[in-house]
């Protein structure tokens, strides 16, 4: 498929003068020599195609010899061979219109102008009757010599102003945008639309209908769209943090920035949720402050144990009043006169409560599938398995970074990459032996026994120090100690999961290091593997101990208070154990790496686990939100420390990452992953305490009630007590969310939309693989031609 | 020229034009340096206007932009635009920019958007190949300009000679001639659907489809 044969065309002296860059005035003067000879010759040779073909058939190896004299072993001709046409071929089949897409001007207004027709039409080729012959069939769409007029640029750039003109707003500056004309041409354009748009007489050209409702719905769309720009725009210059970003990624490129991307992107999640949490909660709860017994003082230790003065306050949920506040018929018993403030409206504040988390939980949900959508759609391709060293080479320059040190460690990291790619490829041609291979499943065996091993043991070690420190407590409690000890105690659990969640992480290093993968690609998807796993089965027995209450939060009244602070406090350890982490692992290891080691080399950024620490701190986020209403704000003070710091550390002590790593991909799969393990489960987890859970019976705001799902039960009824003709607004609960047949509907629904979709992709694929062929084909018909047109010129010569 | 005297710099207008609002009710008393400035300022947001619809930038980074270009060569690049200038840094100046610096395509960059052919840019120039080269531009618009950039013999193919010249640059010289020719054959063999031995313009956007880096690799910030 890659051998080229010499071309020894001679072709008349005048066609050359086009040189590089033909102007499009001779486009059709190219067209038509072809055109000419074709038929010239074509009665000649007939008769002698008709012999090769038969002798084609029957000897299909006999294809190279006959074109010996004129073939070449490799893919350029030698000096020796080379025919004085040869150049001149190549730059005619280099200004064939297919290839001079974004080269020749006429080419590519000529290329646009059908594109915007075509939009205008509807429709996907003309057909084939209408267009002359000569054209190849899939330029036949092209109309580039069927439509007289166009004869000069100046004519054509009128059309394709004409032609933009009877396109919809919005659509037409998609076009101008993507249009790969240079800005002189594009604005001269664009003078073209603004001048002809005030001269009303034009506009009779389009074919769509000026109907009142279409202008009406292009002016909507357009204003829209003009106001969604201007927030853009807004938003990206009120980014804090685009120089901060643009040093990262100069320095360390995109792999290290997606990680802040990433960090960036949990803050807006945690801005969401607060504000939301806000405006409709604590904003009003604060207003109506409850009767709280004598507050206790403030000591520091409450930013640690958010126990203390912080209990009885708006950051947990037992401080939340579950009467109507502002109600004004409950609110002056002793008959004094209505409030000298304006109307106020009551408000429900365990609907609210409720409702709020509802609606929290909804948003992050939406947005984080929006998210893993756009995120899946930037970097999944049907059909994307060929091709490894040519994308490689082609897309792993990164633009971004600047520095000269960092652009050093690129190259040698393209180097390293390409060669691994070499000698993978080498390898696949000559596998592993037997015994090696054996070993080297063994090993794997092995490692995961042992990280799965680990997992267990972690698990058991977190059960028995919670029983540990149950009976700590206890004794305790019955015990007087001082108040320090007493809070001391409550972080023990937290620190020891913290520190559990730090230190494996490197055990699974040196591993993987024993272990040896194949490629570095499945190294970072085992790591994040296991440690994911890790952190997951770990929060999964702690959420069993909060919603049994056997160990944790056993003798206190307010179950969910409890549950709230001890949530807090271990979303305060893990930032602790994260600055730690940052400050050992990057910090004291550079410092030993140039002291003690004398060692040139840094050392780098763990992208994965960092990233996971994320995930996890944002799942302990979600899981607490029900019961600690203001954990987003302290998610948000914790990321926005998090980011200085991590920033100023990998400014200072960290190097450009060694390994290769594709950006995108592994964005998709931590968005992914924040969704399934993490989101999934903290909305599991609080749906089942929705659900099933009976609230304490002292405090909060669902207090009284069997469940909290009871609460729009209850409001529900009030609101048929109070006017029977809505009693229809009963039936949307009772038949809709707890009627199993729509939601075995739905979900019927749902599979078989994602069961199209699968075939959809197949079909797809076998789609492309039947392009292919045919472009192969047509590159093989391309080669015929070329070589029957030498044939009739040699014949030519020496005729004549 | 009056607004040079003036020493503004560019983030100086360029926040002023951001503020600007409609001027036709000013009142009569402005001093007539003051009017001139405005009324640069004005048309300037008028050429803004025009640019900002066929690139990919705002208003302020457009403006911005003109710091940058200006800042290049001050003596050379005016600060008033309203009657389209012909004025054309050359390339050296260009890739001396801290973005470009380190980068080694940087000549094939600016070659591939200058349109004297000779590498020097206006600045129309210069603010579409930063617009190609923003975020915002999309995939298809930027394979162009890539395969543009990528074909240093500008006969519209990628060839054997291109790709080697490509390694050279993306490795630095570190690989051996047998490992750059074994990853030229390679690259050709798995992108080559027509089978001329080259790379065409269909084939290079075919492979750039498949590789969902390219457009966050493909990416200059400014």
């Amino acid at each position: 498929m890659s051998q080229l044969p010499a071309f020894t065309l001679r072709v008349p002296e005048n066609t050359e003068s086009d040189g590089q860059e033909p102007s499009p005035d001779n486009e059709g003067a190219l067209h038509s020599s072809f055109c000419e000879l074709i038929e010239e010759q074509s009665s000649l040779v007939a008769g002698a195609i008709e012999m090769e073909l038969q002798e084609r058939s029957r000897e299909p190896s006999a294809l190279l010899p006959p074109l010996d004299p004129m073939a070449t072993a490799g893919l350029e001709p030698k000096q020796g061979e080379q025919h004085p046409g040869y150049a001149t071929t190549l730059r005619i089949l280099a200004n064939m219109p297919s290839h001079t897409i974004g080269r020749s001007r006429g080419a590519i207004i000529s290329q646009y102008y059908n594109r915007t027709a075509r939009l205008r039409r509807r429709s996907s080729r003309p057909s084939l009757q209408q267009l002359s012959h000569t054209a190849r069939p899939s330029l036949r769409q092209y109309d580039l010599e069927s439509d007289p007029t166009n004869a000069t640029l100046a004519d054509k750039q009128s059309l394709l102003a004409k032609e933009l003109l009877s396109l919809p707003p919005a659509q037409r500056s998609q076009v101008l945008l993507e249009v790969p004309l240079s800005l002189e041409e594009k604005r001269s354009l664009r003078r073209q639309l603004s001048q002809r748009r005030s001269t009303p007489g034009l506009r009779v050209h389009s074919s769509e209908p000026t109907s009142p409702c279409a202008w009406c719905q292009d002016c909507i769309v357009l204003g829209c769209r003009t106001l969604w720009y201007r927030f853009l725009a807004l938003i990206h210059a009120a980014q804090p943090w685009h120089y901060a970003l643009k040093q990262i990624s100069g320095r360390f490129g995109s792999s290290v920035l997606s990680y802040f991307l990433f960090l960036k992107t949990l803050l807006l999640f945690n801005i969401i949720s607060f504000l939301l949490l806000l405006v409709f909660v604590v904003a009003l709860q604060a207003a109506y402050p409850p009767a709280v017994a004598s507050p206790r003082p403030f000591t520091g230790l409450e930013l640690l144990t958010g126990a203390g003065s912080f209990t009885h306050s708006l950051l947990y949920y037992g401080y939340y009043s579950n009467t109507t506040l502002n109600d004004p018929s409950a609110s002056s018993p002793s008959g004094s006169t209505s409030p000298s403030r304006a109307t106020q409206l009551p408000y429900n504040m365990p609907l609210a409560y409720m409702f709020t988390i509802g609606a929290n939980f909804f948003a992050t949900c939406i947005l984080l599938m929006y998210s893993m959508y756009h995120s899946f759609l930037k970097s999944y391709r049907v059909g994307s398995s060929t091709g490894v060293l040519a994308i490689k080479i082609f897309s792993a320059w990164d633009f971004k970074v600047v520095q000269r040190h960092s652009v050093k460690l690129q190259s040698e990291n393209i180097c390293t990459q390409l060669k691994e790619l070499l000698a993978e490829q080498r390898l696949r041609s000559c596998p592993l032996s037997l015994p090696q291979r054996l070993r080297h499943i063994t090993v794997l065996l092995l490692a995961w026994l042992l990280a799965l091993g680990t997992v267990l043991g972690c698990v058991v070690a977190v059960y028995y120090f919670s029983e540990l420190m149950h009976m700590v407590q206890q004794k305790q409690g019955a015990a007087a100690g001082s108040v320090w000890l007493q809070e001391g105690v409550l972080l023990a659990l937290p620190f020891v999961v913290s520190l559990l969640n730090t230190l494996m992480p490197h055990f699974y290093n040196l591993l993987a290091a024993w272990e040896k993968q194949d490629s570095p690609e499945a190294e970072v998807y085992v790591a994040i593997c296991r440690n994911l796993l890790l952190k997951m089965v770990v929060l999964g027995l702690l959420c069993y101990q909060w919603l049994s209450r056997r160990l944790v939060c056993s003798a206190k009244e307010c179950w969910e208070t409890c549950v709230g602070q001890d949530l807090y406090r271990f979303v305060v350890m893990d930032f602790i154990f994260t600055l730690l982490d940052t400050g050992f692992g990057e910090l004291l290891w550079r410092l030993i790496l140039e002291k003690k080691l004398k060692s040139k080399r840094r050392p780098e950024f763990d992208i994965a686990q960092n990233v996971l620490e994320l995930i996890y701190g944002q799942t302990l986020t979600w899981l607490g939100v029900l019961f600690a209403p203001l954990l987003p704000a302290v998610q948000v003070v914790k990321l926005l420390l998090l980011f200085y710091i991590k920033k100023t550390s990998l400014m200072q002590n960290c190097q450009s990452p060694s390994k290769p790593w594709q950006a995108s991909h592994m964005s998709t799969v931590f968005i992914t992953l924040l969704f399934f393990p993490s989101f999934l489960g903290a909305a599991i987890f609080v749906s089942y305490t929705i659900w099933w859970e009976k609230p304490s019976e002292t405090c909060g705001p669902f207090r009284g009630l069997q469940t909290i799902y009871q609460t729009p039960k209850v409001w529900v009824e009030l609101l048929e007590e109070s006017n029977p003709n809505i009693a229809w607004f009963g039936w949307i609960p009772q038949y809709l969310v707890e009627n199993t047949v729509f939601l075995f509907f739905l979900t019927g629904m749902v599979l078989a939309v994602i069961y199209f979709n699968i075939q959809v992709l197949r079909g797809q694929r076998q789609i492309i693989c039947l392009l292919e062929e045919q472009i192969a084909n047509e590159g093989e018909d391309k080669k015929f031609l070329i070589q029957r047109i030498h044939c009739i010129y040699d014949d030519k010569v020496h005729c004549a | 020229m009056l607004l040079s005297e003036s020493k503004l710099d560019g983030k100086q207008m360029a926040s002023l034009t951001f503020f600007l609002p409609d001027l036709s009710f000013l009142p009569k008393i402005l001093k007539s340096n003051d009017l001139h400035l405005l009324s640069v300022f004005i048309s300037y947001s008028n050429t803004c206007c025009l640019l900002q619809d066929c690139t990919f930038f705002t208003r302020k980074e457009i403006l911005r932009l003109h710091g940058r270009y200006h800042e290049m060569a001050p003596n050379v690049v005016p600060m008033d635009y309203t009657k389209d200038p012909d004025v054309k840094l050359p390339m050296q100046l260009i890739i001396n920019m801290p973005e470009l610096k380190e980068n080694p395509f940087k000549e094939r960059i600016v070659e591939s958007f200058s349109e004297d052919g000779e590498g020097s840019l206006s600045f129309n120039d210069f603010v579409d190949m930063f617009s190609v080269l923003s975020e915002m531009a999309p995939r298809e618009l930027k394979a162009i300009y890539a395969f543009k950039i990528y074909d240093f013999n500008t006969d519209n193919f990628i060839c054997k000679a291109d790709l080697e010249k490509t390694l050279n640059k993306l490795t630095r010289e570190e690989l051996t001639a047998e490992e750059i020719t074994l990853v030229c054959e390679k690259v050709i063999e798995e992108a080559d659907m027509d089978g001329d031995g080259k790379l065409g313009f269909a084939d290079f956007e075919n492979m750039i489809s498949k590789a969902p880096d390219f457009l966050s690799t493909f990416h200059i910030r400014i």
